[in-house]
């Protein structure tokens, strides 16, 4: 007889909980800060050094004083109180925070820096992201011209006129090539612009500006400072030379003789010098060459030292990323029939951008967070003026307050920029897996 | 835009590069301002104030210098220069001046051809000590860890004066002036050693500035003053001269407040020739006469730009000592404006 069960379940019991232990935040806690007796001393220990930074800084950031006139009324104001521990004094940023945004630009023309950031933003967006129009990119175009115009002031004609420039050689290139030929017109598209900008453009621009005079108030670069004149420097410099180190890193890749030596040649000359140097040579060598009374302005020679060294480094980057591509895809470049320009464009620098995009985006927070090099040759950089700030009866002997506010700033810009990198290689999936 | 600036500024260059400024005046007029180099920031000296306006001792130099030039005072370009930029951009052309709390010292003078057109300031270097040491003469502080500024005539100072007293010393190396504030503060080193002017400075921004004394001992001179460029002596002389009238100015009693009416013309002859109601000395510099008048209106004799900026009415607080007219002991002492 076969066995009979005597107690056969019909239906399904309801699942209990876990115990107490094994569930949710008392689980996630024991098994990872309390796995152990000295993963429990680490985790108590580690406890305590956080409780004890916290509990010296926050009262005194969030104690902060925020209108005061100068740090010793900041002081009276905190023995007033009667609060037992130092508190920060932020008035200083209160009283100071234009001056580190926008240096010494004239406070009734800040909408200018403003409109040419948000424009920048506008101009950018179709470079950066995929989905955006891609009409956009007549702004980009614009861009650089209007920021000139919107930061700088003055006649409109001078950019315009410049930009007729670029329109010349692109015209060139495009309707010339037929006549020409392919390296003939490349050459003219170089040599014509550069004609007209040393001898035409000049005349150009004074004779309309005087016929149709159409400008805003012009502002010296003097008169820019803190953050602005360190985006002005970092965005010039990282726009200006991602182009140029990617020439320079085809120039490195490149069978011709000469081009590949006068690549290799400026790239080891730049890298090999540090950024420093550089901008003491711009600063001060230059002036003994220039005669007295040239008026090359310091900002300028400061932006176009920041691009030829940051283009090294970009030309560095890139040419990891060409040399990273197997050769098979040139070879099937050149099996298409392609020509060098074509296989660049469509085949070897999509793929080998794709992979440098780490590396160009940490080269260009390096390049920004560099900009604050230029206070060693005297222009007033976040950095600088915190310097001069200090040199204010009211305000010296302040400094964390500061130094906090412009890193925070930093940090916000820097943050962005690696964020945007990190998404950028999600989207492309740059990993060979 | 900027590619035609720089092709066009090199092409210029090739042109030009043998003409010499000797005409730093004509430049000046033409260009409507002075360029005139000042420090990125020191207290009570040159300092950029909330609206960017810069102002202080030095600043007061410059200003003064446009006022007789230009008879405006505000046109000034300051340039912020930091110690290593400054001789080259006056050497170089950048700038007319140099008004930057710059040591008058022989190589300076006549390696580096400059000429130091007077002294605006009479400094010192001395020592800054915490009052609890119980220090009470430099002679005692053999053995001290002493923050030093790297790469200044007061680095040399101190190992002169350490070694020709037979005492020994250990430096901490430090980059700027606010980073020696907070190492002294934090206990980093006994002594902290700068030009005396700067340690007032510095203590009277301390929570308690009598737990701090400066002692009595000042080991080197440091004669502060503007310079210009050697091979441009007319220049030269309006930078001296301007100088001069705001020292004699005070000597001789003119105010930025009467010297309006001083102008007009006084029983003092050299009130007179230095106003320019009497004779013709703002000719000879290839001013107007009224130079020295607009100099002192703008920025007041040499007495008020003292009392305004460094005085002891400041939160620096320094006192005349040295910086007085020959006539109160000092040391002030201007040729006569004959």
């Amino acid at each position: 007889m076969a066995n009979t069960p005597s107690f056969v379940r019909t239906q399904m019991l309801e699942p209990q909980d876990p115990p107490l232990g094994e569930k949710g935040v008392v689980k996630w806690i024991r098994e990872n800060l309390f796995s152990g007796w000295l993963n429990s001393i680490l985790t108590l220990v580690s406890i305590y050094v956080i409780y004890w930074v916290l509990a010296h800084i926050l009262p005194w950031a969030l104690g902060g004083i925020w209108n005061a006139e100068s740090l010793s009324e900041c002081r009276e104001i905190r023995d007033a109180s009667g609060v037992g521990h130092d508190v920060a004094c932020w008035a200083v940023i209160g009283a100071r925070w234009h001056q580190l945004l926008f240096g010494f630009y004239p406070s009734e023309l800040y909408w200018r820096p403003i409109l040419a950031l948000i424009l920048f933003g506008v101009a950018i967006a179709p470079v950066l992201f995929d989905t955006a129009p891609r009409k956009l990119l007549i702004v980009t175009a614009i861009m650089p011209f209007a920021a000139y115009w919107l930061l700088w002031g003055g006649t409109i004609w001078g950019p315009i006129v410049t930009a007729l420039g670029f329109v010349i050689g692109w015209a060139i290139i495009k309707y010339g090539s037929a006549t020409l030929g392919a390296l003939g017109a490349t050459i003219a598209a170089i040599v014509v612009p550069l004609l007209y900008w040393l001898f035409v453009a000049g005349a150009i621009s004074g004779a309309l500006g005087s016929a149709l005079p159409i400008g805003i108030e012009s502002v010296a670069s003097d008169r820019f400072g803190g953050f602005m004149l360190a985006i002005v420097i970092g965005v010039a410099g990282i726009v200006m030379s991602l182009p140029l180190g990617i020439l320079l890193a085809l120039g490195r890749q490149s069978d011709l003789f000469i081009i590949n030596k006068c690549s290799v040649f400026f790239i080891e000359i730049i890298r090999g010098v540090p950024l420093i140097v550089w901008l003491f040579t711009a600063s001060l060598l230059l002036n003994y060459f220039l005669p007295p009374g040239t008026n090359f302005d310091l900002m300028l020679r400061v932006i176009i030292m920041v691009t030829l060294f940051s283009s090294a480094y970009i030309a560095e980057v890139v040419r990891g990323g060409l040399a990273a591509l197997p050769r098979g895809q040139y070879e099937g470049a050149d099996s298409l029939g392609l020509d060098y320009w074509q296989s660049m464009q469509l085949i070897i620098l999509p793929q080998a951008l794709k992979i440098s995009i780490p590396g160009i985006v940490s080269s260009f927070i390096g390049l920004f967070k560099d900009t604050t090099l230029v206070v060693f040759i005297g222009l007033l950089d976040p950095i600088g003026l915190s310097n001069a700030i200090r040199a204010d009866a009211a305000w010296n002997g302040i400094y964390w307050e500061l130094f906090i506010f412009i890193g925070l700033c930093f940090f916000i810009f820097c943050f962005l920029m690696s964020r945007y990198s990190m998404w950028l290689e999600r989207k492309l999936q740059t990993g060979h897996r | 835009m900027k590619k035609s600036v720089l092709l066009g500024t090199l092409a210029v260059a090739g042109l030009a590069a043998g003409a010499v400024s000797a005409q730093t005046l004509d430049e000046v007029r033409a260009r409507g301002a002075l360029n005139c180099g000042v420090t990125t920031g020191l207290v009570g000296f040159a300092a950029p104030d909330a609206n960017g306006e810069w102002e202080g001792f030095d600043v007061g130099v410059c200003r003064a210098v446009a006022a007789a030039v230009l008879g405006d005072s505000t046109a000034v370009n300051f340039v912020p220069t930091t110690g290593q930029t400054r001789f080259t951009a006056l050497a170089s052309g950048e700038i007319d001046m140099l008004a930057r709390n710059t040591t008058w010292t022989f190589s300076r003078d006549v390696d580096l051809r400059f000429e130091f057109t007077g002294i605006n300031y009479y400094d010192g270097q001395g020592f800054m000590v915490p009052r609890e040491l119980g220090v009470s003469s430099a002679m005692e502080l053999d053995g001290a860890t002493v923050c030093i500024q790297t790469g200044t005539t007061t680095e040399l100072n101190l190992a002169d004066f350490f070694a020709s007293n037979n005492m020994s010393y250990e430096p901490v190396p430090i980059e700027t002036n606010a980073e020696a504030q907070q190492q002294y503060l934090a206990g980093a080193c006994d002594v902290y050693t700068t030009d005396a002017s700067g340690l007032a400075a510095t203590r009277a921004t301390f929570e308690d500035p009598s737990a701090h004394v400066v002692l009595p001992e000042i080991i080197s001179k440091e004669p502060l003053g503007p310079l210009v460029r050697h091979g441009d002596n007319e220049w030269g002389d309006i930078v001296r001269w301007t100088l001069n009238a705001l020292i004699a100015a005070e000597e001789l009693g003119v105010t930025s407040a009467n010297v309006a009416e001083l102008a007009a013309g006084t029983e003092n002859p050299e009130i007179n020739r230095l106003l320019g109601s009497e004779g013709d000395l703002g000719g000879m510099l290839g001013l107007s006469s009224d130079w020295a008048a607009n100099a002192i209106s703008s920025v007041g004799n040499y007495g008020e730009l003292f009392e305004g900026n460094i005085g002891e009415n400041t939160p620096i607080g320094l006192a005349r000592g040295l910086n007085a007219q020959w006539t109160d002991g000092g040391l002030l002492y201007s040729p006569p404006f004959r």
